[in-house]
């Protein structure tokens, strides 16, 4: 037999060892690099798509303190038009002091939203409507509707209270604030959302979490 | 002298007492005693078994973004090489891997044929090895038509007319394939199960046929069995060192494939959306199906076609009964040796034939092809066993 033509050296290597452990090591970094576009086949497709989602809405039916609601890319959007009383109560101290994110240090809105009302313009603000606690989208309370409320939004699942901005309480179960998206104005009344103007390399990847 | 092959280690031997699996692939794959004298032709098993690995790899994430529908196959198809991260290298290597498949299947066939390997005691091991080409055969073609392009649309719709046009059992058996009388939705989703169920079931085949070839052993060029251990050589590392190199160059030809010319053997006809109203002008099936397809197109019958092109593979289930000489290779036997090549020919010009429209010479020149192939099989063979002087 062929093995017995090679004597094991002194330390009990033999001169096989090296071309055995090195093909074996070869095969599994050859399957390793093989296995990748396998697992890469299983990433998001649309992801590289989705720059291109843009949807245009127009806003001339929406009367001050009044909120709708649109879909961009499978996610609810509330557009809400501002009262004075709304943009009033966005400002108080007190209010403010109840907040956990009420500068918006935290990145969750391109740079022209990261103001005190969180949105291009003040009278009009645009939130992606799911809860940053665990994804249920929230209900927009009316100014006036009940006593106290100011126009924001309450996640019927865990209770996570919102303000007009989508800033959230301390007291929410919810961590973030509600995520900002991108947002053109093309006329008074005009907005295209999918592209922020104030920041037109912003994309949704970059927030914190929605 | 230390021992050619290692035992197992004592630390096994827990495991080896309650499930001796160990044992088994040691005596199966390591000290397996081979015929020394096997050429480059026994390596297309192996072959034959990566490529299947490679395919049901890339079918089950290629199946992840398929969708069974006819309203969306064709755009899931297209998303999977547009838009799928690495969706164009799974496609195509699944594409490229049924042409290396029938390929090595062909060659595999073929040395089988030429040694003699469908002989005692093989005829089992022949026998298998040719249902799984059967099973081969149907996956592909419902494999084939999950694109949903005007290929796959038309060529489905030519085999199941043909399968329609078989007495008593074709319309019972078409129905209860596509779930109606014709090819829609219905037909799509069933074919689609079909394929994705049929490449398990080839798995299991795979095993059925290795395991045979375990009890009987390796055929040899020679054709003569090894009658002593000197005449054997250890699986391991002779065949394992041997089968690797040859896979290595085996690789090469496939990754050419799949990455270089992921377009060779495709048609452009099937990136067009089926459409049952249109049939595309040149319609041709894919080459691993251009012979039979030749022969169907070359009988002016449907049903006479059909049989012909059944019979043309009947005949190989057959050949153990038809051929009786105990001479295994036809290198041994003067008649077969001439014989077998033309058949050999005869499939390949059938094949040509079937790839091209089928013009008056191509027609006459298939007509001559399967004449042979069968008068090979049905004439010179059962003839040969009674009257060669084998040398």
């Amino acid at each position: 037999m062929a093995q017995s033509e090679t004597p094991p050296s002194p330390d009990g290597t033999k001169r096989r060892d090296l071309l055995a452990t090195g093909t074996l090591a070869l095969g599994c970094a050859g399957a390793c690099a093989l296995a990748v576009p396998f697992l890469e086949s299983l990433k998001n497709p649309a992801a590289s798509f989705q720059s291109g989602g843009m949807l245009d809405v127009d806003l001339s039916s929406l009367a001050p303190g009044q909120d709708m609601t649109v879909q961009w890319r499978d996610w609810p959007v509330f557009i809400q038009r501002r009262t004075h009383e709304m943009l009033a109560a966005l400002q108080k101290p007190t209010h403010l002091a109840t907040l956990r994110d009420a500068d918006s240090k935290i990145r969750q809105q391109p740079v022209d939203a990261a103001n005190w009302h969180r949105s291009v313009r003040p009278d009009y603000g645009v939130l992606i409507g799911i809860c940053t606690h665990l994804g249920c989208v929230p209900s927009f309370e009316k100014p006036g509707s009940t006593p106290g409320a100011t126009g924001g939004y309450f996640c019927p699942c865990h209770g996570s209270h919102f303000d007009a901005a989508g800033r959230v309480t301390q007291r929410a179960p919810a961590p973030y604030n509600l995520p900002v998206p991108p947002v053109t104005f093309l006329s008074d009344t005009k907005i295209r959302i999918g592209r922020s103007a104030g920041e037109p390399g912003f994309s949704m990847s970059d927030i914190q979490q929605i | 002298m230390p021992a050619p092959t290692r035992k197992p280690a004592p630390s096994s031997n827990w495991l080896d007492r309650r499930f001796p699996i160990r044992t088994l692939l040691h005596r199966e794959y390591v000290t397996f005693p081979m015929p020394r004298n096997l050429n480059a032709l026994w390596s297309f098993g192996a072959f034959l078994i990566v490529t299947i690995g490679f395919l049901i790899a890339s079918g089950l994430f290629l199946a992840i973004n398929y969708t069974p529908d006819i309203a969306q196959a064709f755009a899931s198809v297209e998303a999977i090489d547009r838009q799928v991260p690495s969706g164009w290298f799974l496609r195509s290597l699944h594409m490229g891997g049924v042409t290396m498949l029938f390929a090595c299947l062909y060659i595999h066939l073929g040395r089988g044929l030429w040694y003699g390997s469908y002989k005692a005691p093989r005829e089992l091991l022949w026998l298998t090895g040719l249902g799984l080409m059967l099973m081969v055969m149907i996956t592909a073609f419902a494999g084939y038509v999950l694109p949903w392009g005007q290929m796959s649309y038309w060529g489905a719709t030519v085999i199941v007319n043909a399968m329609r046009a078989v007495p008593l059992f074709g319309r019972p058996v078409s129905e209860l394939l596509l779930g109606g009388e014709g090819l829609g939705n219905i037909a799509l989703h069933r074919l689609f199960v079909l394929h994705f169920a049929m490449a398990f079931a080839i798995l299991g085949a795979i095993g059925v046929h290795v395991a045979t070839l375990h009890v009987v052993k390796s055929n040899n060029p020679s054709g003569i069995d090894p009658a002593t251990p000197r005449q054997t050589l250890p699986f391991h590392p002779y065949y394992t060192s041997r089968d690797a190199f040859a896979l290595c160059l085996f690789l090469m030809v496939y990754a050419g494939l799949v990455f270089f010319l992921p377009d060779l053997l495709t048609l452009a006809d099937n990136y067009v959306q089926a459409n049952p109203l249109v049939t595309p002008r040149d319609i041709r099936p894919e080459w691993y199906f251009a012979p039979f397809y030749a022969i169907l197109r070359a009988v002016p019958s449907r049903l006479s076609g059909l049989f012909l092109a059944c019979g043309s593979l009947a005949v190989l289930f057959v050949l153990p009964a038809l051929d009786r000489s105990p001479v295994r290779p036809a290198t041994l036997r003067p008649l077969v040796r001439l014989s077998l090549p033309l058949a050999f020919l005869s499939f390949i010009l059938l094949g040509i034939a079937g790839m091209h429209p089928p013009t008056e010479t191509w027609l006459i020149v298939s007509r001559f092809a399967m004449a042979w192939w069968f008068i090979h099989f049905l004439v010179v063979m059962p003839l040969a066993s009674e009257r060669e002087i084998t040398s």
